[in-house]
């Protein structure tokens, strides 16, 4: 069913797909730094360093360590907040996604342009400090501006095409974040297996579910904290909006509304790629995954997730290829 | 915040006579903001310019450093024009605007008004703003200057003058939709009793008059807009007019032309393209045609347009009737193609490839006010009395060199409007650019862009050189009667 829409520029379908990506990239690093800070107030004095694992799940930690050093609660916070030289801080993504939505003004409404400006003018407002003066309720005053941008999204703009590429974006974005939160933070905890029923341990794996907001629904699906079913609860749950399948499916349905190619086939790399992963994750079971390693699985389903980002921009954004199509 | 200290120091104002009576029709506005709470008026202006703000209406500043945006000022007090005052301003637009159309196709054609002598050939030939590769050219109803936006400028003795035609690429329209928006949402109250004509209709207009260029006869004419991108001073309006018309707004880039069809690059493959509202300049519009160097250009568009698979609004080769010098005839034109008398007359204009012109201005530097024939935008210009030795001397010796290139006017004394300034009001100059739309027929939105010199003295409004804006009222006919009975 293909609604008669006006096309879609590739280069504003190219903008609309990372607008959709870095809000949410913004969005995760607020909620990361957040729940960290939350545990370190949970955890006793010296007991390890923290900060660096967050770094990690941006998979950044090389450029960290070069400009900064130590991954001391200050440096994290001024290089994943307010950092203009790095690309996905939250200044960073906010600019970029707010320079994308002025090139596309048009076509996004004028409510979700003007909310992507009020997250940009905060932004530019706090970061000429060194760091926020109450990082807790900074992080949540940005989660709360991608929050608004989402919803204003649902209801203002039609579901077209450029609709469809946003959360497109946004549902990649967010199932990559998903996996390299689930991977570091695994591998850190995994040695503290033997202390199972620590009370540090449902502390520290409770903020794992706390930085995706899945520890209340996470509660009600499985109760008792275990890492297996944390595992399956974030890869493989088909209801929760942040877990890695749930992320794919709703990013499969975009491209299928997008070509008009009906759910289950394929008409172009893309999809074929996402149906592929989709199909994966529909009849994965997580005893599998971990007896094959879980770095291993999370790290395939990036790169999985990376060539399917790669094969969006040749369908949709270069097109080099003159087609062209009947008048209407 | 009260009228009782201010003065209107000589100068012709839009709201007080000089003995200091409220001019009748702005007598009711007056009492409103006059009845306003201590600091409100000032609340007021700060709401607005969050507003402004958070809307993201910005424009960049060239010579900044890329994407600095800066809101250009808005001032709450409007500026008010009576039903008469309009229809004349409205018939001396389209008398103008039709008798330049005819002038620059028959520039194009047979050149009879050269031939005729009623305008010198040579200052046609040599503008650079002329374009022999626009020579026999067609567009649709002989039009080539679809948008104007006319700059106006009120002299001391209350007369209104046309002082630029800026029939290339104008802008400023979307702040005049903007400012009443803004105005309506942040103090509504101060249109109570008075009846003013809405700019709302524009949008359609603009799309309906860009429908009717089409070059095929099709239901659904597809029709975009083609910006130069974000980092063009107008961006903001760009995307506007594209977002209001509910049309796509393309880059250079977008576009491509394939066996002279012109096409956008869209996700499903290529979209023809029947019409383009073009902001970007000739020099840049295709690099096969025009400037080889322009990457904000589509190659191949020109021969698409000259086969007439696309249509271009507007028309490339208009801005021939906007240089200056040739401005300077435009009231002959009138009276050549329309054989009427101008209802709007010009500024008197010295042209400084006149012996006797370039002799009296030399001596005048001080008086008087000289621009670049070929520039715009208050770039290329010296206010003579506001001007140092050093400058004027600079100019005199760019006159000397090509005395082509620059023309002097004498210095007007423009008029004024209550401004806000600090926590009180004071008299600012101001012109109005009245935007005219000319297709099948010509329309004129009724208001305008009016622009502000928001520094003490200054007569430059260009929002580039610190100038800011007001709401532009066009009072409906019979509101003036209606305000003069409550004033009592």
């Amino acid at each position: 069913m293909m609604p008669n829409t006006k096309p879609l520029l590739s280069r504003v379908a190219d903008a609309v797909y990372w607008l959709g990506r870095y809000i949410e990239r913004a969005e995760n690093v607020a909620r990361f730094l957040d729940v960290n800070h939350n545990l370190m107030l949970d955890l006793p004095q010296g007991f390890a360093d923290q900060w660096q694992p967050i770094v990690d799940t941006t998979g950044d930690r090389a450029l960290f360590l070069e400009r900064y050093g130590t991954a001391t609660r200050e440096n994290v916070v001024r290089f994943l907040a307010f950092d203009p030289e790095y690309p996905n801080s939250i200044y960073s993504c906010v600019m970029f996604a707010r320079e994308n939505a002025r090139s596309v003004r048009e076509t996004i409404s004028s409510e979700m342009w003007q909310q992507i400006n009020a997250l940009y003018l905060l932004i530019t407002a706090e970061s000429r400090k060194v760091a926020p003066d109450d990082l807790p309720g900074f992080c949540h005053q940005v989660r709360m501006g991608c929050h608004l941008i989402h919803g204003i999204l649902h209801v203002t703009m039609s579901h077209n095409d450029a609709w469809q590429f946003i959360r497109l974006g946004c549902q990649l974005e967010r199932a990559d974040k998903t996996t390299r939160l689930l991977d570091v933070k695994y591998f850190i905890l995994l040695p503290s297996l033997s202390d199972v029923g620590t009370p540090y341990d449902d502390v520290q794996w409770t903020a794992v579910l706390k930085s995706v907001s899945g520890f209340e629904m996470y509660r009600k699906r499985f109760g008792r904290i275990s890492p297996e079913r944390i595992a399956e609860f974030l890869l493989l749950d088909p209801e929760f909006p942040r877990a890695l399948r749930y992320c794919i499916s709703l990013a499969d349905r975009s491209l299928h509304f997008i070509t008009g190619t009906p759910v289950g086939s394929y008409s172009c790399p893309s999809e074929q790629r996402m149906g592929q992963l989709r199909s994966e994750l529909d009849f994965a079971n997580v005893e599998h995954i971990l007896s094959g390693g879980l770095h291993e699985f999370c790290d395939a389903a990036q790169t999985k997730m990376n060539t399917i980002d790669e094969c969006i921009v040749g369908d949709f954004f270069e097109q080099r290829k003159l087609m062209s199509s009947a008048r209407a | 915040m009260q009228f009782s200290s201010y003065r209107t120091e000589g100068f012709y104002d839009e709201m007080f006579e000089t003995d200091g009576r409220v001019r009748p029709h702005v007598q009711l506005v007056l009492d409103i903001i006059q009845s306003l709470d201590p600091g409100q008026l000032l609340r007021y202006k700060h709401a607005a310019e969050r507003l402004l703000l958070q809307l993201g209406i910005t424009f960049n500043v060239y010579g900044d450093t890329a994407g600095t945006e800066r809101i250009f000022p808005f001032d709450l007090i409007p500026r008010i024009i009576t039903a008469p005052e309009w229809d004349r301003i409205e018939r001396g637009l389209k008398q103008r605007i039709h008798a330049l159309n005819a002038f620059i196709d028959d520039v194009y054609h047979d050149q009879k008004i050269l031939k005729d002598g009623a305008i010198p050939a040579e200052i046609v030939t040599s503008a650079v703003s002329y374009r022999q590769q626009c020579h026999g050219l067609n567009p649709p109803f002989g039009v080539w200057c679809h948008v104007t936006g006319t700059d106006l400028v009120r002299d001391g003795d209350g007369e209104y003058y046309v002082l630029e035609d800026n029939l290339r690429v104008p802008s400023g329209v979307s702040y005049v939709l903007e400012n009443r928006e803004v105005l309506k949402r942040i103090f509504p109250g101060v249109f109570e009793g008075l009846s003013v004509r809405p700019v709302n209709e524009y949008a359609g207009k603009l799309l309906a008059m860009l429908e009717s260029l089409a070059p095929r006869p099709t239901s659904n004419p597809r029709v975009v807009v083609l910006t130069p991108g974000i980092y063009n001073s107008a961006y903001f309006e760009h995307s506007f007019l594209a977002q209001q018309m509910g049309v796509q707004l393309v880059e250079g880039r977008d576009l491509v032309v394939v066996k002279d069809d012109v096409f956008m690059r869209t996700t499903k493959g290529l979209e023809p393209v029947d019409v383009i509202y073009r902001r970007v300049d000739d020099d840049f519009l295709d690099p096969e045609a025009f400037r080889a160097d322009s990457l904000l250009g589509v190659p191949g568009l020109m021969d698409a347009y000259r086969k007439g698979r696309v249509a271009l609004a507007n028309a490339p080769g208009n801005g021939v009737a906007d240089d200056k010098v040739i401005y300077a005839y435009v009231p002959d034109m009138i009276r050549y193609y329309e054989g009427e008398e101008p209802i709007l007359p010009n500024v008197p204009t010295y042209l400084c490839w006149r012996d006797s012109d370039r002799q009296y201005v030399l001596e005048n530097l001080d008086k008087l006010v000289v621009k670049a024939a070929n520039e715009s935008g208050g770039y290329g210009m010296l206010v003579g009395p506001h001007a140092t030795a050093v400058e004027r001397a600079d100019f005199a010796t760019r006159i000397t060199a090509a005395p082509r290139n620059y023309i002097a006017q004498p210095t007007l004394a423009l008029s004024r409007v209550p401004t806000i300034i600090d926590e009180h009001f004071e008299g600012r100059h101001v012109d109005l650019r009245p935007y005219v739309l000319c297709g099948k027929d010509i329309y004129v939105l009724p208001g305008g862009l009016t622009r502000v010199a928001m520094r003490k003295g200054s007569l430059v409004v260009n929002s580039s050189q610190g100038g800011g804006s007001k709401d532009t009222w066009v009072l409906s006919p019979g509101a003036e009667l209606q305000s003069g009975g409550q004033q009592q």
